[in-house]
Order: structure tokens, then sequence, then C-alpha cells
């Protein structure tokens, strides 16, 4: 019989937009106000902590709505901005300075369905304000830090195995080994091709010139490349969670690129400050025998360098590093005796004992700290990348009084500097410096009247078509109206399903601009019956006749539709890819909800029964 | 039954197509002209620098802005109101020595001045090297969209469709384009999206068209194509008017209703489904026929194809 549908296709249609519905209802609760404690590294959120702190809101009147635990972090519901704030201020006085406490706003997604998997759509920084960042890797920076790794390498390697080079340097052409004679170097290049092959070797003899070239491998470049950009990643994503943000965003972008967005941040500045600072320390020896006068006049030791010290005047330390900051695990600001601001450092296993074994050797000699930092400088290279600047500064000089072990404190510094160094040790050194080459901040009132402007946008737009297709197809356009409605529902779970899926300004826009591009498939469909009906064809027939007719037209259409979306989804950034996706998502859905969602209806209603006359 | 479009017969539309294509090329060639002459307006996206934008307390003067922005030392600002008359958007060039923050410090400290109430609403700065990536890569979706779809088309309906739908595309991004360019309109990352709607829904138009003269190549077996085309159109026009309607009344609603970061997005397609709507008929079909579209390029392709569609239609 013509226009029945089988039981199992019209389940298949409720069960698909019911899931749909479903999970777009977590969208309808809104949000709670929420204060969220992270720990810094060397502390835990534990159950423990969540009693703790559930007895301080308690001790002080606080309603506690929900408290959660999860991936490490506490999340604590309370009932209004004005609780959330007392929270806040009771909660890290509690806690004290080993946990990072923030205000949040959490979903207000019932339990039962959060278990389910039901979360709100995620909303974009144009939406809820905040500030947006891309950073740029230096690139350049990480592989001359990883030659300069090689250099050493070579130099040890090849003193072990006692051939004679007259120079080793990183040049501009790679790194550049000079040999006495061609013999050498033929059992220097056999020698080192053996033991590195991530690195290419080419022998640029000139007259009497034996030079060795050795150049990373494209293989091997890649790999420091990606490297840098995935440590980068890691460290910019520990500095994040010292800012306390919640849900913040650490991405990449390209091969060289970071996203990091952090919502409701305001304070810039700040999170610039540490987003970018590039800092890491190192401990050097302090070389007593050198004549600190003739060394600033040019006449350092071999081995050694001058240095500044920060509290002003000039220091030879040792080239030589005893450990460097990529052991230190912990690092906690905090005051001496005399309330003099230090750092209390904590190293791993392996810097432990590398510093136990040196500072032991070294007992009543004076060691120091040094401090490097990249800044930006304001300046530009040629390129159009920012220079950036390398600022080394001894930060204090101590004698070692004894063997010092994996805890140890560093003195000298001012306060708010031990602060940020504490910080900034303990979110981890940057592999390579990075800096910003985007920034965007929308405040949080834009945020709001930009929903408020897309709500008012589709509900108008909504209301006139919904009108027009009532008014126009009758008992055809109420059908349309309840494809049209499901759609965006459906778009609206899908969205909320899909994890990575943000929605932003101009998704919005385009899921305002669905609902007038999904009226296309079931106006074609329509206008097909009526062209049958007119041609003189029975109701059945039409029907039939006119969904078939449709199919086609309504799937090419789509289906190039889709590939701009696609394409647009590929170069877009941000934003406009949030365009792209709804764009995308909207198409599936109103082609599934105009082709087979109004069918499942009309057969349900007209479908093999002798029907006059058709309502359209 | 009520409708829009009440014709007996065929209405023939490629009567006036000559003199049409005529106005059509004029647009195209102006545009390129506009193109040429004034160039786009790029907006922060492409460009770099770094825009604010303010909510004032009170209607904002914009002279006394840019007095104090000048004696502020922030040379070469851009300071227009953006919605109302208490929003003005400042844009900043790219300085080489520049630093974002103090720009912005400087903004802020001569805005102060005026109105100690003003809210600072948005910030952004984009590096020129970001810019510049991006133009590359918003002229190259362009690109990619359109050799995508000359592909699809060609293989679903035939080459000279397909080149018939491109150019359509094509005419449509110029003169959207050459609007933009002509009133000096801001064209920033939601234009291009705008744009590549625009040529999304421009393609969705010829495609219903196309569908319905490959259908009745084969159905009505009459020999000219003019007619064929004449009566395809007609029969899609009630669609296509109502279709172009409501997806109209979306966008007014947004131009009208939607903010104004979403200003640009919505004039794009606004002036796009104008075009859109009158190249599928004018343009696309037009040149197919100029093409010597007829029915026995229809014919092969569509035993396949078609046969292969209706199978799985069949309840």
């Amino acid at each position: 019989m013509l226009n029945k549908y089988p039981m199992w296709k019209n389940l298949m249609v409720i069960i698909i937009i019911s899931i749909g519905a479903f999970y777009a209802i977590p969208n309808l609760f809104g949000e709670d106000h929420a204060v969220q404690v992270v720990a810094t590294r060397g502390a835990e959120v534990s159950a423990s902590t969540m009693s703790t702190v559930n007895e301080v809101l308690k001790s002080k009147g606080i309603a506690v709505k929900r408290s959660e635990l999860e991936n490490g972090q506490l999340l604590v519901r309370v009932n209004n901005g004005e609780e959330q704030l007392l929270a806040k201020e009771a909660i890290s006085d509690a806690l004290g300075d080993k946990y990072t406490v923030a205000l949040n706003l959490a979903p207000a997604t019932p339990e039962w369905l959060e278990a389910m998997g039901g979360s709100p759509m995620k909303l974009g920084l144009d939406l809820r304000g905040g500030v947006h960042f891309l950073m740029e890797v230096d690139m350049g920076e990480a592989i001359r830090k990883m030659t300069e790794a090689k250099v050493a390498d070579f130099r040890t390697d090849l003193r072990a195995e006692k051939i004679r080079y007259a120079g080793i340097r990183n040049g501009a052409k790679g790194i550049e080994i000079k040999f006495r004679d061609a013999e050498t170097l033929t059992k220097a290049e056999n020698f080192l091709k053996s033991r590195s092959n991530d690195m290419v070797f080419q022998d640029k003899t000139v007259g009497d010139d034996y030079v060795l070239v050795a150049n990373p491998s494209e293989a091997y470049l890649k790999q420091i490349k990606e490297e840098a950009l995935q440590q980068n990643i890691t460290t910019l994503r520990n500095r994040v969670n010292e800012l306390g943000v919640a849900e913040p965003v650490v991405q990449r972008q390209g091969a060289e690129r970071i996203i990091v967005e952090l919502p409701g941040v305001q304070d810039t500045a700040r999170a610039k400050e540490i987003l970018s600072a590039t800092a890491s320390i190192e401990f050097h020896m302090v070389d007593e025998k050198a004549d600190v006068q003739a060394a600033m006049s040019g006449r350092v030791p071999a081995g050694s360098e001058l240095y500044q010290r920060r509290t002003g005047g000039p220091v030879v330390l040792k080239k030589a590093v005893m450990l460097t900051g990529d052991h230190i695990q912990g690092a906690q600001p905090s005051f001496d005796e005399y309330s003099r601001p230090q750092v209390a450092i904590n190293l791993d296993a392996k810097g432990g004992s590398i510093f136990s074994n040196v500072t032991k050797d070294n007992i009543g000699k004076p060691m120091a700290t040094l401090f490097i930092e990249y800044k930006d400088t304001g300046e530009k290279n040629a390129d159009g990348s920012v220079k950036m600047k390398k600022i080394e500064e001894v930060i204090s000089v101590a004698t070692i009084q004894a063997r010092l072990g994996r805890n140890f404190v560093i003195t000298g510094l001012e306060h708010a500097e031990a602060q940020n160094l504490a910080l900034l040790l303990r979110a981890g050194a940057l592999i390579a410096p990075v800096y910003i080459v985007e920034e965007r901040t929308i405040g949080p009132s834009l945020g709001k009247e930009n929903i408020d402007n897309g709500m008012q946008a589709m509900i108008w737009g909504m209301a006139v078509v919904l009108i027009f297709m009532l008014v126009y197809y009758r008992g055809f356009g109420l059908i349309a109206n309840l494809a049209l409605t499901a759609n965006l529902v459906m778009v609206v779970g899908v969205m909320s399903m899909i994890p990575g899926a943000v929605l932003t300004l101009p998704g919005i826009a385009g899921m305002v601009l669905t609902v007038g591009m999904a009226v296309d498939g079931n106006v074609l469909i329509y206008e097909r019956i009526r062209e049958e009906l007119r041609n003189g064809r029975s109701v059945q027939q039409a029907i039939h006749e006119g969904y078939g007719n449709a199919f086609s037209t309504i799937a090419d259409a789509n289906i190039t539709t889709f590939m701009t979306a696609l394409i647009l989804f590929a170069v877009g950034t941000g934003a406009v890819k949030g365009f792209a996706v709804t764009l995308m998502i909207g198409i599936a859905t109103s082609m599934f909800t105009c082709i087979v969602g109004t069918r499942s209806i009309v057969n349900a209603i007209w479908g093999g029964k002798r029907v006059k006359k058709l309502s359209i | 039954m009520l409708q829009v479009l009440n014709v007996k017969g065929t209405v023939n539309f490629l009567r006036h197509a000559l003199p049409i294509s005529i106005l059509s090329a004029v647009l195209v060639l102006g545009s390129i002209v506009t193109l040429a002459t004034k160039g786009i307006n790029w907006g922060l996206d492409f460009t770099g620098g770094t825009v604010v934008e303010l909510e004032f307390s009170k209607p904002a003067d914009l002279n006394a802005i840019r007095t104090n922005l000048s004696s502020e030392s922030v040379a070469g600002a851009l300071v227009q109101n953006f919605g109302s008359s208490r929003d003005v958007l400042i844009r900043l060039p790219v300085k080489d020595d520049f630093k974002s923050e103090d720009q912005v410090n400087d903004v802020m400290a001569a805005v102060t001045q005026l109105d100690s109430a003003v809210i600072q609403k948005r910030v952004e700065f984009v590096g020129p090297q970001v810019g510049k990536e991006l133009a590359e890569q918003g002229g190259l979706a362009v690109l990619v969209a359109l050799i995508c779809i000359l592909i699809y088309v060609s293989f679903r309906f035939e080459w000279r469709l397909a080149l018939g739908s491109v150019a359509a595309l094509a005419h449509d991004v110029i003169v959207t384009l050459g609007v933009f360019s002509l009133l000096q309109l801001e064209f920033d990352l939601t234009v291009l999206a705008g744009l590549l709607t625009v040529v999304g829904y421009s393609l969705n138009d010829t495609i219903v068209v196309f569908d319905r003269i490959r259908e009745n190549f084969l159905k009505l077996r009459k020999s000219l194509p003019e007619e064929v085309v004449n009566i395809s159109i007609t029969q899609t026009m009630s669609r296509t008017i109502i279709t172009t309607g409501t997806t109209l009344v979306v966008v007014v609603a947004l131009f009208l209703k939607g903010g104004t970061m979403i200003h640009g997005f919505a004039t794009a397609l606004l002036m796009g489904i104008f075009v859109g709507t009158f190249s599928s008929i004018y343009v696309a079909s037009f040149l197919a026929i100029k093409l010597g579209i007829n029915r026995e390029h229809m014919m092969p392709v569509e035993i396949e194809k078609e046969g292969a569609d209706q199978d799985t239609l069949m309840p």
C-alpha cells in the first residue's frame, strides 16, 4: 500500500528525535554559582579536603547545594553570587596557599541527567566573556637549544674517543667541527655518524680547513618542533591551572601555534605575564679564582662567564651547570627567620642525587642561582616575529653550608618576585619562548548582549517563518513547523552531545540560518505534491511522487552546501569554525526531519486511506 | 490553496536573458573595477592591529575622543560609532615598535578624561602575520569551495552545468565583494563566513533548477533546450520565491536584531541571497545553454544515476 511506513521506521524517527531532544534538555537548567578548588603541585584534593571545605562552609552558615570531587578538583555549588564570594574567601582562608580557589559557573544539570552524559552546550568566549590568546612558539630558539646540547655531546664524545679536534662551534650553517687533517675528520665523521643517526653530517673541507658540519635531519627537526609544541602546551596548561580559571582551553593550532582561552578572566595583564614568561633557574658555582676587574674588561677565564647580580655588581660564574630547573618539582614562597622572602624548592629524585653529589664536593664554596628569563623587547625581526631578549641575572650567591638534598631554599628575592618565581618554577619552564600574536578580550556584559541579540533574531525569524508556513500550507504547514522545531531542538541536542562543539555568536547565526534554509526541503516536497495534484494525480500518488521526486534535489542541494561548510570548518578558526559546525549539523538534521520526519507524520495521517482533498 | 505564483503555461524567462546577462557582465566588470581601484576595507582579522570597543555612560563626542587620542600620541586611530551613540569603536593600526597593551592603556587614559564611567567592552589585537595568513586562507577557502563544487556537479550532472553553476557562484562572490568595496564596508572573518554561505545558498538554488532541467530533458522529450529551461524555471519558481522569502526574513531578523558583531555577516548574506537567486537563472542556466547543453548530454549519466537513486526510494 502506498504511503505507509513500517512500524520500525516510525519508531526510528521517534527514537532519533527523542535522543536529540533529551540531550538538548540540559540547556534549560542554566548555571549554578560555584567555587572551584584545584591543588597546586605538591598538594592533593582529596575526600578529606572536601569534608574540610564542607565543614568550613557549614560553620560560616553557607548552604552547599552540591559538592563534587572530579579529576582532582573540587567543585562546590552554592545558591547565589553573594554566597559564592563568601565561600571563596572562607575556603581559601582554610586551605592556605597550596590550593587555588576560583569562582566558577557550573552547569546546573541535574545529577541523573549528567549521569547519562547530558551537559549543556559549551559557550564560546564571545558569548561569555574572557580572554583569547593565540601564541606562537619560537622554534628557532627550540632548535638552538637542541644544537647547543649537541655541541656539548660531541665535545665529550670526541674527547672520550680521543679524537682531537681543533674547534667546535654552533655556527650559522650548523654545528661546525674543525680538524687538523683529513684523516681525523674521516675518523670523527664515522664515529659520530654511528652515535647520532638523527644528525646529518657533511664534509665541508675547503683548502686547509678540514670542517665537518652537522645538522639535524628533517625528521629530527620535525620531532624537535613537535616536542617543543607539546611541552609548551603542557607547561601553559599548568600555568593556566595556577591562574585558577574555570574551564580553560589550551589547544594546539597548526604546527607552531597554541590557543589559550580563559573564560571570565578580565585581568589580562597578569594572565599575559604568567603565560608568556619563560623563566627558569640554573645553579652554577662561583669562579673564585677569576679576577672580576679583568673579566669586566673582557678577559674572562675559559670555562667561566661574567654575569650581573640583580642587586648590582658583577660576578664570574663557572659555565658548567650544576643543575637546571627541569628537576624542580615543587616551589613554595615563604619567609625565613628574619622574615625575608625566600623560595623553598624540592627536587625530583634524579635532581636530588645530582645536587647532593655536587654540593658534597663544594662545601664552603659559594654557589649562585642564575635566573633566566625571555622578555619581549617590543622590537621585531625582519620576518615580523617578535624579538625576544634573554635576560640572565644572578639572584643569589650563597655559601654551601652542608650537603644539600632534595629540599633547600633560595633567598635574595623581593616578595613579589619570590611569589612569581615559585609559581613559574612549579608550572615548569617553557622549552622555547612563546609570544602572543593575537589577543582578544570580550567583556562579560558584551557576551550576554551577544546571546540576547542572537536569541532575539532567532525568535523573530522563526516566528515569521512558522506563521507563513502555517498560512500558506495549512495542514502540511503545521507538519513542516513541527519538523522545523524538532530540527532546532536536534541541533541544540547534537551540539550539546559533541564534546568539541562550541556555540559562538556566528554559531547562533548559523542556527538562525538553518531555520530559514531548512524550510527549503519542505517547500520542495510540498510544491511537488501540489504540482502532482494539479496534474490530476490521486492524493496518494501525489504524496508518493512528491517525496520521491524531491529527494534527489534535496540531497544534491544539501550535499553541496555541506561541502562549503566543511571547507569553512577546515580553514576557519574560532568563531568561523563554530559557524561551520552548526551549519553542518543543521544540514544533517534538517535533511532528516524534512525527508523522513515529516513523511512519517504525513503517512500516519493520510497514508493508505481514501483521501479526497489534502490540506496543502 | 494559497499560491505566490499563479501562472498558466510557461514564462519565457530566457527572452530577457541576453540583456540581463549583459547587465550581469557589467555588474561583474564594475565590481572588478571597484575592487581594483577602491580595494576592500579589510577588517582587523586581516590587517592586524588593535580594536577597542567602549561603552560610554552618555552619547560620546567622537571629535573630542579624536582630539584626546592625538594628544595621547595614539596616532592613526580610527574612531567610529558602533551600534548606538554610546558605543564607540576605536581601531589602531599595527605599529612597528608596538606594544598592544601600551596602545590600549593610552586609549583608556584618553577616554577616561572625557567620561570616567566608560566601560571597556572588547579589546582585540591581531598580529600582522596572522592577518596575512588569514587573508590567504580565506581566498584559498573560496577557491577550494568552487573547485569542489565544479567536480561534484560535473560528476552528478554534466560539465556544462557545472561550469554554469561555478560561473554563477563566481559572479555572486565578485558582485558581493564589489558592493563591499563600493560602500567600503568592513570585511572581516564573519563576512568571509557569510560569503561562503552565499556560495552554499546560491548553489542550493542553482542545483534545484538544474535538477528540474535534467528531469525535464528526459521526461518532456522537447528538442529545444531553451524551452526545457524555461519550463523548469517556471516550475521551480514558486519554490524559489518561498525559500528566498523565508531565508530573507531570518537574515533580515539577524541584520536588525542580531547585534553589531554579526552585521557584516548579515549584510553579505542579504546581498548574496538577491544576487544568488538571480544568478541561478540568468547566469547558470543561460551559460549552460550557450555552452550547448541538450538532451543527449543528460541521457547516459542519467540512466545509471537515476535508476540507482530510485530503487532506494521505493518503500
